[in-house]
């Protein structure tokens, strides 16, 4: 129970920092103080394990969940789930949401203009097979206005969650559209400062993935945390 | 060959369309052995006001000190009943309420117990990343002596322990997200 292997933890500025004034949200409910920095235990090394049992095996596809068909573009999300040695993350839990072709969640705070799809609600998830690799099927979700600033809009996203093997590894991101021209525009895209960093969260567009006369295809992979090389060693006694 | 981690992203305000599948205040089914306990308390942005869009997820070993997770090496029963995950959201005034078993105590890197805590990740609309952060419980003189707590200056430990409220194992704990009682949170990487 002496050598745990930990997580690697990230290079500067390729995460985004708490506080981002551009993103106005993050004033009031980032933190001030400095963070603790603490080893992985093996509270950090362990996390929730989902199963077949666990999901809907029919909830990768957003576009089959009501009776009728969705209003939209249909799409093929797709991709990996690796680590940072390209290892593949296999059988893990992958939740998505986003709004609708119009720019509307089926949400009730979402107040934006525009129709609500009776026949679409934006929710799906699946698990990672044995290579890491997961797929959706869904519509292209629409920009849509915000509050941030004067005229905001949000590049189209789908948001995607992520557990992998560990409470470490544990992530919640964006996933965004190759050309969108509203992408170097929104300061939640640009809340990362490392520009290949930021880069990674735009998809592919993926002939492979697109199914003829059906749907166009994307490709998004997504990296998580690797495992450190060396496992991590107590302080000698009197250290601290 | 190595790859760049993914940058993290805010969860938004309209995460519970694609989250609230997995939300569940009774992290137990029945039949799951230890003592049950209530955790309820509130998320407070930097303004004093309840957040009401915050999503806790809780992680925590059973009530023997177990996780429900390959990689923990301990010979201990595993609770068929109790996956060790919860996710709750927060309502109109910041509340949130989980109802569980109190984990074990499970070993620590320096060889020694960490006293029993729920690890927690906070995700809202305002933060582009999650906040990591414990639950620890009073009256606890492991406390005293935990590895992660011994990380934290004295004088803001208290942040992480929750208080009792009432008798039957009730707990209050916040998450105060700035200011003078600013919860602590941690840099565990992500």
């Amino acid at each position: 129970m002496t050598s745990l292997r930990g997580f690697r933890r990230f290079a500067p500025g390729t995460q985004p920092a708490h506080l981002h004034p551009p993103y106005v949200s993050s004033i009031k409910r980032a933190p001030t103080k400095p963070l603790v920095v603490i080893p992985h235990t093996l509270s950090e090394i362990t996390g929730p394990v989902f199963g077949r049992e666990h999901i809907d095996l029919k909830a990768f596809d957003l576009t089959k969940q009501h009776s009728g068909e969705p209003l939209g573009e249909r799409i093929v999300v797709t991709g990996r789930v690796i680590d940072e040695d390209g290892k593949p993350v296999p059988h893990t839990l992958v939740e998505i949401w986003q709004c609708n072709a119009a720019g509307r969640y089926q949400h009730r705070v979402d107040q934006h203009d525009a129709p609500l799809d009776p026949n679409f609600t934006g929710c799906g998830h699946t698990l990672t097979d044995s290579e890491g690799r997961y797929r959706f099927v869904t519509i292209r979700p629409g920009a849509y206005p915000w509050r941030n600033h004067a005229n905001a809009w949000r590049p189209a996203h789908v948001h995607f969650s992520v557990f992998g093997s560990a409470f470490a590894t544990r992530l919640v991101t964006q996933m965004y559209f190759p050309g969108d021209a509203l992408i170097p525009f929104d300061p939640i895209f640009n809340c990362t400062a490392d520009e290949t960093a930021r880069h990674r969260l735009i998809s592919h567009f993926d002939w492979k993935a697109t199914v003829p006369d059906h749907a166009l295809g994307f490709q998004f992979d997504l990296v998580l945390a690797g495992r450190d090389a060396t496992p991590w060693e107590p302080p000698r006694l009197g250290g601290r | 060959m190595s790859f760049q981690p993914t940058p993290s992203q805010t969860v938004g305000p309209f995460f519970s369309i694609g989250c609230d599948r997995l939300k569940t205040t009774e992290q137990m089914e029945s039949g799951v052995a230890g003592e049950h306990i209530e955790i309820r308390g509130r998320v407070i942005d930097g303004d004093g006001v309840p957040v009401p869009d915050a999503m806790l997820e809780l992680w925590q070993a059973n009530g023997v000190g177990k996780y429900a997770h390959p990689e923990d090496p301990q010979d201990k029963h595993i609770d068929a009943n109790f996956r060790g995950f919860g996710r709750v959201s927060t309502g109109a005034d910041g509340e949130f309420r989980v109802l569980t078993t109190k984990p074990g105590a499970v070993p620590g890197p320096d060889g020694k117990p960490q006293a029993p805590h729920i690890a927690v990740s906070v995700f809202m609309r305002g933060l582009l990343r999650r906040l990591v952060t414990r639950i620890y419980f009073p009256h606890t003189p492991a406390n005293d002596d935990d590895f992660v707590l011994n990380f934290v200056e004295p004088g803001r430990r208290g942040t992480l322990i929750a208080k009792v409220a009432g008798k039957d194992n009730k707990f209050e704990w916040n998450v105060i997200l700035q200011g003078e009682n600013e919860t602590v949170f941690f840099d565990i990487g992500l």
